[in-house]
């Protein structure tokens, strides 16, 4: 589902059985979705339906549009950055426990500091809450007992340490505060959709996908619907990996109307967000694919400023081709032979009355728009590259031999993709593939994702603590322990976690993404071993298109 | 979102993979805690800061300070490279004007490594802040720097790089060297012939806290730093004066060095020792990374922080005023001292003894300045190891005129190959290193 159109596909394995694309009613999201799927199932052997995916703007849109739920937080900072930056919610209750960086209890929280933010809750007739803590992952102790103080008087009550197992404590401020926000909006979404499916007699498990490409089971997402959010350019990036499924670096291209979507595969894999996908002016912990947008499209605006042609960022209408009233890279490709819609008497007069400013001809003008969007494109993805690439590192291999992104190809998608590819390939000496069927790369993406999920584990010997927060495990190890186990164990729960959301253990494949063990010194003696184990179900496709 | 006063690059480079040896201070577990709670605090996404990966020092940049024996590669690993890359990566963000400020927290350390070396001492085995700072030197002109360095442990190393170089200005606060390691850095090591006066050690009373270290910044440091006019100050970021240091005995605080820089406001900053890995390098980092980008630091606390235990006796206070009135005495009479000092002398000899503690050799020097009245002056360093080497370096510093350029290659021709393991001649005017 799209900002302007909501694109549907069923799959047989690899096989594109059929395509329906309908416009996004945005009075009624679910009612577009649901029209969409009754026109694609028309005629189909509803039986023979084995999963839904469903990619969804519900809560994107919510956040955007500021149509969210009043949220109560409660936010435990202990010492360390000045908190008053993360007031996110409607009523902000700072506390005063702390648990350090080791996972050791400090100081409690007091309980009159709770009484005190139930009662603001309820003066502002709040309802959903969300409780964090710094190092709450380490030791979530206060948001559990917390949270416990709050459950009977106040729904949802997101936990920090259960939305993810990274360290970064604004991030987990902000990612409680969006989960707890968006919950009820996603909520009757999701009750809307199983409504209608038992009344067509669908009885299939249905998945929402999520930022990082993955899926979740519609009732696991709902508990976490934060997760949800910009899925869509995630599902057109896995869409496009379905076209392109081999093991090398690459650059995806979403070029649409108003922006350029840019992001990468890394030996066949999608890149991630290093920390969190940002939404608004809100850096999360949601795992996602990396994404860059640029204003830059077929619709952008093109003026002359200083005798320099300026492509951009923003769409000021529709290309003069189609009656709009600035000149557009579109009305340009059209001159060119490249694009073929509208009018092109009017792209022509657009070229001539732009290259008046330039003294160029209509053709020459539209040539060097053209060559302008090239060069942009280029630039971008080459500043990108360079800060991907320098990405901090941490130990002395990675320094020296860490990998590098390389990219070997380009896969493009958008309107006037067919249009640039030529221009790209010259520009960048890379093949570019435009894959068939692209307008419906997304709904492709969503329908081949597996479902994904990530496990932190630390392992802490000295203590004698292992912890997996996403999981809310925190069990007793023995000094024995090692890294060998930690993997065994990490493994073994992501597998746990997986099937609770929607795996099969067939599906299910695990690998380990980081591992390191520290020896723990104190004085002169070994007194134990820090292990830190981070494990993913393998990001990718369930079946390559054919 | 939170947005940084002053723009500030940080390296941060823990090297969870190198160690001394499993269980030294300086392993791969030292900067793990850091990490938790730079990543914890969200550092990485206030509008402002911006995170480095260090580069690599070259061999070069090594040679501009350092004799290493035999050589550079014998020597020196790739991370202690990378720890003096970082250190240059750090500076040249601020020389190019990317950043206003930056901190390399990089490991190992380097203030203990001294002109010669022919092993690590003190963790150290190059100084980091001097192949930084001849680095950036060569790039971008003869800056004049001071290096305020707030390690516990006096930085003899550094003393020893820029002993004779009056643009630059070397202050180390340290605990009392008859209390702990090296055991140097009084008040009477003072320079060499051409700066004296611009090495300046004070030297203070164990159990010293907040209050005594802000004393000295006020009233002692940056008195000096008004008077010397530096383009750059540079702060060797050691930090283990905190209380809870096991190697140390201060009372310092992180809250106290988030202070301390915001005053000292330093152009760069970088981590030299302290090994409370727990109890303090995680507070104290964000202290001076909260305090260099100029961001509140008023919460930082450390878990066990008791501001009355950690007060320091009216003894120290008083004993802490009468050693800065002493010290800034010296300073001002410091064109008195240099005449006192040098008579009549062309040169001027300095007879040292070392210890590698780390690597457990001992190294006894002659150091013998010439005494020039157009530049600093070629010197030389006659050096002897207990391993039974002994080699010959030659200096010719930046500000060398023709005449000890002249001499300094003289002498290296003139020494017949084979009288010592190593003949150096280190030629800062033309940034040349030879050996023979």
């Amino acid at each position: 589902m799209g900002g302007t159109h909501v694109d549907a596909v069923i799959i047989d394995r690899g096989n594109i059985i059929d395509v329906v694309k309908t416009p996004t009613d945005h009075t009624n999201l679910f009612g577009s979705i649901w029209e969409t799927l009754n026109h694609l199932l028309k005629g189909k052997d509803i039986s023979s339906i084995s999963h839904i995916n469903l990619s969804t703007t519900i809560s994107t849109n919510a956040i955007v549009e500021g149509k969210t739920a009043p949220v109560g937080m409660i936010i435990e900072s202990g010492p360390g950055v000045e908190p008053s930056f993360l007031a996110c919610g409607s009523e902000n209750i700072f506390i005063t426990g702390y648990v350090d960086h080791r996972g050791r209890e400090i100081k409690s929280f007091k309980p009159e500091e709770i009484q005190e933010a139930v009662s603001k809750f309820k003066e502002k007739n709040i309802k959903a809450c969300a409780v964090v803590a710094k190092f709450s992952v380490r030791k979530p102790i206060h948001e559990i007992e917390i949270c416990k103080l709050l459950e009977d008087k106040f729904s949802p009550v997101t936990m920090g340490h259960t939305l993810s197992g990274r360290l970064n404590f604004p991030r987990r401020v902000y990612t409680s505060y969006l989960n707890s926000a968006v919950y009820f909006v996603f909520k009757s979404f999701c009750e809307s959709i199983k409504k209608a499916m038992k009344k067509e007699n669908i009885n299939v498990p249905v998945n929402v996908l999520k930022a990082d490409g993955g899926t979740i089971s519609l009732d696991a997402g709902q508990q976490y619907p934060v997760n949800t959010i910009l899925s869509g350019p995630a599902a057109s990036v896995m869409g496009a990996l379905a076209f392109n499924p081999d093991e090398k670096d690459g650059v995806f291209l979403d070029i649409g109307g108003t922006t350029t979507d840019i992001s990468f595969v890394a030996d066949g894999v999608p890149l991630f967000e290093p920390f969190g996908i940002k939404i608004g002016n809100y850096n999360t912990l949601v795992r996602a694919i990396y994404s860059v947008s640029i204003g830059l499209g077929g619709d952008s605006a093109i003026h002359v400023e200083n005798g320099e042609i300026k492509i951009g960022p923003h769409r000021e209408g529709p290309p003069m081709a189609i009656g709009g009233l600035v000149p557009t890279p579109s009305d340009a490709m059209i001159v060119l032979g490249l694009l073929d819609f509208g009018n092109k008497e009017r792209a022509i007069s657009a070229m001539r009355d732009l290259g008046e400013k330039l003294q160029l001809d209509a053709k020459a003008t539209a040539e060097l728009i053209y060559e302008k969007m090239g060069d942009i494109i280029k630039q971008e993805v080459n500043n990108i590259l360079e800060e991907i690439n320098s990405r901090p590192v941490y130990t002395v291999k990675e320094l020296l031999y860490g990998k590098k992104l390389k990219p070997k190809y380009i896969s493009l998608i958008g309107g006037p993709a067919k249009a640039l590819a030529p221009l790209l390939e010259r520009e960048f000496n890379l093949p570019c593939y435009v894959p068939e069927n692209y307008e419906v790369a997304n709904a492709i993406g969503a329908a081949l994702a597996k479902t994904t999920a990530e496990v932190t584990l630390l392992a802490d010997t000295a203590e004698g603590k292992l912890s997996v927060p996403e999981m809310g495990i925190y069990e007793k190890i023995g000094k024995d322990f090692t890294i060998d186990k930690a993997e065994q164990r990490a493994l073994e729960l992501l597998r746990e976690l997986a099937s609770a959301i929607g795996t099969s253990d067939k599906e299910f494949e695990g690998e380990i993404t980081e591992k390191s063990s520290f020896n723990m010194v104190r004085g002169f003696y070994t007194c134990g071993k820090n292990i830190r184990v981070r494990a993913q179900i393998k990001p990718g496709l369930l079946y390559k298109l054919n | 979102m939170l947005k940084a006063k002053n723009k500030l690059g940080l390296v941060f480079f823990p090297a969870f993979d190198w160690a001394i040896s499993p269980t030294h201070p300086e392993r791969e577990e030292r900067l793990l805690y850091t990490q938790d709670q730079v990543f914890e605090e969200g550092i990485a996404d206030i509008e402002g800061i911006k995170f480095y990966n260090p580069g690599i020092a070259t061999e070069k940049d090594v040679e501009r300070v350092h004799f290493c024996v035999p050589d550079v590669k014998t020597r020196v690993t790739q991370s202690h490279l990378i720890s003096a890359g970082g250190a240059i990566k750090a500076a040249e963000a601020v020389m190019e004007k990317e950043v206003d400020k930056a901190f390399a927290i990089v490991r190992p350390p380097g203030h203990h490594a001294q002109r010669v070396v022919f092993g690590d001492r003190g963790f150290c085995i190059i100084n980091i802040e001097a192949v930084m700072l001849e680095n950036i030197r060569q790039r971008f002109g003869n800056k004049k720097v001071a290096i305020v360095d707030t390690d516990c442990h006096h930085g003899d190393g550094t003393q020893d790089i820029y002993w004779n170089d009056k643009d630059t200005l070397y202050i180390s606060f340290h605990q009392d060297g008859r209390t702990l390691y090296p055991g140097t850095g009084f008040i009477d090591e003072f320079g060499g012939p051409s700066a004296i006066g611009y090495n300046i050690n004070i030297p203070l009373p164990p159990e010293t806290g907040e209050e005594g270290f802000l004393y000295v910044l006020d009233n002692l440091v940056m008195p000096i730093l008004e008077e010397y006019k530096p383009d750059l100050i540079i702060n060797s970021a050691g930090q283990d004066n905190h209380y809870t240091d096991p190697i140390t005995n201060m009372k310092f605080t992180a809250y106290g060095y988030a202070e301390l820089t915001q005053r000292l406001n330093p152009d760069i900053a970088v981590l030299e020792g302290g090994y409370s890995i727990e109890g303090a390098l995680p507070y104290v980092n964000l202290g001076i990374i909260l305090a260099m980008a100029g961001l509140d630091y008023s919460h930082v606390r450390e878990p066990d922080y008791d501001p009355e235990k950690l007060k320091q006796s009216p003894e120290i206070t008083e004993y802490i005023k009468k050693l800065c009135d002493k010290i800034y005495k010296r300073w001002l009479r410091r064109e008195d001292i240099r005449r006192e000092t040098i008579k009549n002398q062309q040169y001027i000899l300095r007879h040292r003894s070392i210890y590698y503690d780390t690597d457990g050799i001992h190294e006894t020097q002659i150091q013998r300045f010439k005494v020039c009245p157009n530049c600093s002056g070629v010197n030389t360093i006659q050096s002897r190891s207990d391993w039974g080497v002994e080699i010959f370096a030659i200096s010719i510093p930046r500000d060398a005129c023709k005449a000890c350029i002249d001499e300094g290659y003289n002498l290296y021709n003139k020494i017949a190959e084979g009288k010592y393991y190593k003949v150096y001649l280190q030629d800062r005017v033309n940034d040349v290193f030879m050996s023979k």
